[in-house]
């Protein structure tokens, strides 16, 4: 039985066997249960509380849409800070994402949108190992410094190579089909939010259930001690790899989601400012949990939305701004936020669980 | 103290060069471990012993001679393949994961000896739980079981870091200098319960070692490193009474 | 390509090499002796730039002799590299050495976010063109080609200047001698008396004054547009980790590669023009991945 579903019973319908089957103390299984109980929860009514948006707030249907597919991204780049890593330069499959969509649907008209995105996730995860398998030598502000670089190159061919991608117009993404069925307009809003909301979530748990495997754990001893994680055996470059290439494919379905939302793939969605969008939300919502990379993009697009008109001239100032305020006098000092950039925040409990 | 020469040849260090600019830290290197063998270097210090551990192990790539573990050529191979081919170390400074408990940086490294490589599986949940539990019980770190690495007095941090690489179930553990840092008291203890671990388990092992104590308790032979090279090698009681022994290394 | 083009190509390149030597030392420096990356590097470039063109539009505006647009490039260039660079490192870098590297990294990069919005909101999107001083030196004629001397003779003067002054100062002089001796060992050189925190200010100041002095050098070449500041900043990064961070006439030599390399990719094949100077940094790194003339990082074990 795994532990999820142990989870899902009241507790003391399965206290007697849960200690039965645990080869660990009963006294500290209920605390671990009552903390996956209560994340549990939370994630089942921030679930519902989406699924009934688009009959209740109905026109923030298509606002929490984007904020979800951006949230993806954002994902991915929390998966790196796991490593310790920053890339300035993720929004390049972010933008491959959306043109895979857009060459597809052009060349294909009412191709399904269940293809659009398995395009999207192949040609970002065939360029995420492409890249990846170079920029994974380097740590730090190589890393960081050659991903950006990478991402500006792209962002210029989109730019430049106007007979093949439309130049700075962008190219269209046509409305696709879903599951064989054509789809007006509303319908297609509604049934692509709801895609979006089950990928969203799905991907909270498997990145969840990922940083909490080995794998995941192996992640953050490549920020904490490389030299050991090699003399245990694992190639620390496989690990960052593995973990670089989830990322961009996280990234890539949030672009095509994008794309087919907004009905339109340009090189803006590969440009430094859309990576420094990603970062920013992940630095500072990201890292205390996993979905804090969903719930920072909402309110991050919010605040975005409905200062536009006062702040949209500022925008990257104001976030600057933030960021330089936030890293150097957060509420707990230095060590909690950089604990919480990188995705441990020890101060909470010593049950190694709860609380991440 | 028995002689297992006749035994298995398991790791064979032959005529290992390396030098850095002008200072020279292997100057043609023989030494081989047999099963069963517990093998302590001393030296002096800064002679290059941890050079010596850092070749074999592959961290650092000689500039002559071969290193051979069960007959087979392992030069200059990657740390982490030596290390899957059933070589563990213990460091002179701690290698811990810093971020992690000592209970997960035992958990990754038996994680990755059974290849679980599953993305959806806790690394809590993982079968070989309880055997490291007990392992870190037999170093006598449970004690410490759930604490971060980074927080961990220094003492025990020296027995995780040997607790890590003994997770591994490796046939040849390498260990530099396994009771510095552990409190006097304690070093006999550790010491006496990490060597029936290792013969229980059939594990072979080569320490540096400054305390000649227990290099005359625990080691089934002495090799004696002096200016690059092995000088002598040979019986605990021997070459600890030798007076050329004892006049360069260990007295003054 | 004919002789004519590759002579052509060649000058393009050595003049464009000079502009990116001029801001990628800057870089290196900073970094090589802070041991931070300074993406905002590239704003101070574009800053540089801008200002410098609006004090050579003012002064032709305002009936000037134009002769004096020369010296404004480079005063415009001390101000910025002054002002800004000095307010950079003493109110923000100052709190940010001992931190970790990633949080430095997010620092610079937000500086550059803040700078790249200020240029912006002062100087708008549209194309700024100060072109007096490349007006004003005239054409030279070489090997049957005309070139402007500007490109072909003052940039080029400009950065070997630069190069050498460095070289000497570095070498030869008191704080040059601190600075090497900080960046070799910072504890040691605190504790025979060296005030590493004024090296440290000495250094980024000196860093973002040449790459103001790029970009106020370059204006006369081209026309100011947004984005050129994030542009300049991989290219940049690009010419230092070509030659290895913290490596200064290494520098001079991968701006020459680079830079030549473009050019002649821009008569080749103009679509190249942007991956060429990526594409030289992704092949020297597979081959030696701490750069041409990198050292190797030290041993942990």
């Amino acid at each position: 039985m795994s532990r999820k579903s142990l989870d899902a019973f009241p507790d003391h319908a399965v206290s007697a066997t849960a200690a039965a089957e645990a080869p660990w103390p009963v006294r500290r299984r209920h605390r671990e249960k009552y903390a996956m109980n209560k994340e549990l929860l939370a994630f089942i009514i921030v679930a519902v509380l989406l699924a009934v948006v688009p009959f209740t707030f109905g026109t923030s249907t298509t606002f929490i849409a984007m904020s979800l597919a951006k949230g993806l991204a954002v994902l991915g780049i929390l998966i790196l800070l796991r490593a310790g890593q920053v890339s300035f330069g993720h929004a390049m499959y972010f933008a491959i994402g959306a043109y895979a969509a857009a060459f597809l649907s052009s060349a294909f008209r009412g191709i399904d949108m269940l293809l659009l995105i398995g395009a999207a996730i192949l040609a970002s995860g065939v360029a995420g190992a492409i890249v990846g398998i170079f920029v994974t030598r380097y740590r730090g502000i190589f890393f960081g410094m050659v991903n950006l670089a990478f991402s500006m190159v792209f962002y210029s061919i989109l730019e430049k190579a106007f007979h093949i991608t439309g130049g700075s117009d962008g190219m269209r993404i046509r409305r696709p089909t879903l599951l064989g069925m054509e789809l007006k307009r509303a319908e297609f809003d509604i049934a692509i939010y709801y895609v979006i909301l089950l990928f969203a979530l799905l991907s909270v748990w498997l990145v969840w259930r990922y940083l909490r495997s080995p794998m995941g754990e192996a992640l953050r001893a490549v920020k904490s001690n490389e030299t050991r994680l090699e003399y245990v055996g694992l190639s620390a470059k496989s690990v960052l790899l593995g973990g670089y290439i989830a990322s961009a494919v996280l990234c890539g379905i949030g672009g095509v989601f994008m794309g087919m939302v907004q009905g339109l793939a340009t090189p803006e969605h590969a440009f430094w400012t859309r990576s420094s969008e990603l970062v920013f939300i992940a630095a500072l919502g990201g890292p205390a949990h996993v979905a804090g990379a969903f719930g920072g993009t909402v309110v991050f697009e919010a605040v975005r939305t409905y200062a536009a008109a006062l702040l949209d001239d500022s925008w990257q100032l104001i976030l600057g701004v933030t960021l330089i305020v936030i890293i150097l006098w957060a509420p707990g000092g230095m060590v909690e936020l950089f604990r919480r950039l990188t995705g441990l925040d020890r101060a909470k409990t010593l049950t190694p669980e709860a609380g991440r | 103290m028995s002689d297992y020469s006749a035994s298995p040849l398991l790791l064979q260090a032959e005529g290992l060069k390396l030098r850095f600019g002008g200072i020279i830290a292997a100057d043609g290197i023989d030494l081989s471990l047999h099963e069963g063998e517990h093998l302590a270097i001393i030296g002096p210090n800064g002679a290059g012993k941890t050079t010596f551990l850092n070749i074999c192990t592959g961290y650092l790539r000689p500039q002559g001679g071969s290193v051979r573990f069960e007959n087979r050529e392992i030069t200059a191979q990657p740390p982490r393949q030596i290390t899957r081919l059933g070589i563990a170390r213990a460091f002179q400074i701690p290698q811990l994961f810093a971020e992690q408990t000592v209970l997960e940086n035992m958990l990754l490294a038996v994680s990755v000896r059974e290849r679980h490589w599953n993305p959806l599986r806790n690394l809590h949940a993982v079968p070989e739980r309880r055997e490291m539990e007990g392992l870190l019980e037999l170093v006598g770190c449970s004690d410490v079981r759930d604490r971060v690495a980074s927080e961990l007095p220094e003492g025990k941090r020296k027995l995780a870091d040997i607790a890590i690489a003994l997770a591994l179930k490796p046939r040849v553990l390498l260990m530099d200098e396994p009771t510095s840092g552990v409190a006097s008291a304690d070093k006999f203890d550790v010491m006496e319960t990490l060597m029936n671990a290792l013969r229980q388990a059939k594990v072979s092992s080569v320490f540096v070692e400054h305390d000649m104590e227990m290099v005359s308790r625990y080691a089934t032979r002495v090799a004696v490193w002096a200016q690059g090279k092995i000088q002598t090698t040979g019986a605990p009681e021997v070459v600890l009474n030798d007076p050329d022994v004892v006049r360069n290394v260990i007295g003054g | 390509m004919t002789p004519n083009f590759a002579v052509l190509a060649l000058l393009d390149g050595i003049a464009y090499a000079s502009l990116l030597f001029l801001v990628a030392v800057g870089l290196t420096l900073v970094f090589g002796v802070l041991g931070i990356l300074n993406i905002a590097h590239g704003s101070l470039y574009a800053i540089g730039a801008y200002v410098a063109a609006t004090l050579g539009q003012w002064l032709v505006a305002n009936g000037y002799n134009p002769w004096l647009t020369f010296p404004a490039l480079f005063a415009g260039a001390t101000v910025v590299g002054i002002a800004l660079g000095g307010m950079l490192e003493r109110f923000l870098l100052q709190r940010i050495y001992k931190k970790d590297e990633v949080l430095q990294l997010l620092v610079t990069f937000a500086v550059f976010m803040i700078l790249e919005n200020l240029q912006r909101m002062i100087w708008g999107v549209q194309p700024y063109f100060m072109s007096t001083p490349l007006n004003l030196l005239g054409n030279i004629s070489f090997l049957g080609i005309n070139y402007t001397a500007y490109q072909v003779l003052f940039l080029p003067a400009a950065a070997i200047v630069v190069l050498f002054a460095l070289r000497h100062f570095l070498r030869h002089t008191a704080i040059g001698a601190q600075i090497l001796a900080v960046t070799e060992d910072r504890e040691a050189a605190t504790s025979i008396g060296i005030n590493a925190t004024r090296v440290y200010f000495m250094t980024f100041v000196i860093g973002a004054c040449f790459a103001a002095l790029g970009g106020a050098l370059a204006t006369p070449t081209t026309s100011l547009v947004t984005g050129m500041g994030a542009n300049m900043i991989v290219l940049s990064f690009a010419v230092a980790a070509t030659a290895g961070l913290g490596q200064i006439e290494g520098a001079a030599v991968s701006a020459l590669m680079i830079g030549v390399a473009r050019a002649f990719a821009v008569y080749l094949s103009p679509e190249l023009e942007v991956i060429m100077p990526y594409l030289i940094m992704v092949l020297v790194l597979l081959v030696k991945p701490n750069g041409l003339f990198g050292k190797d990082t030290a041993r942990k074990i």
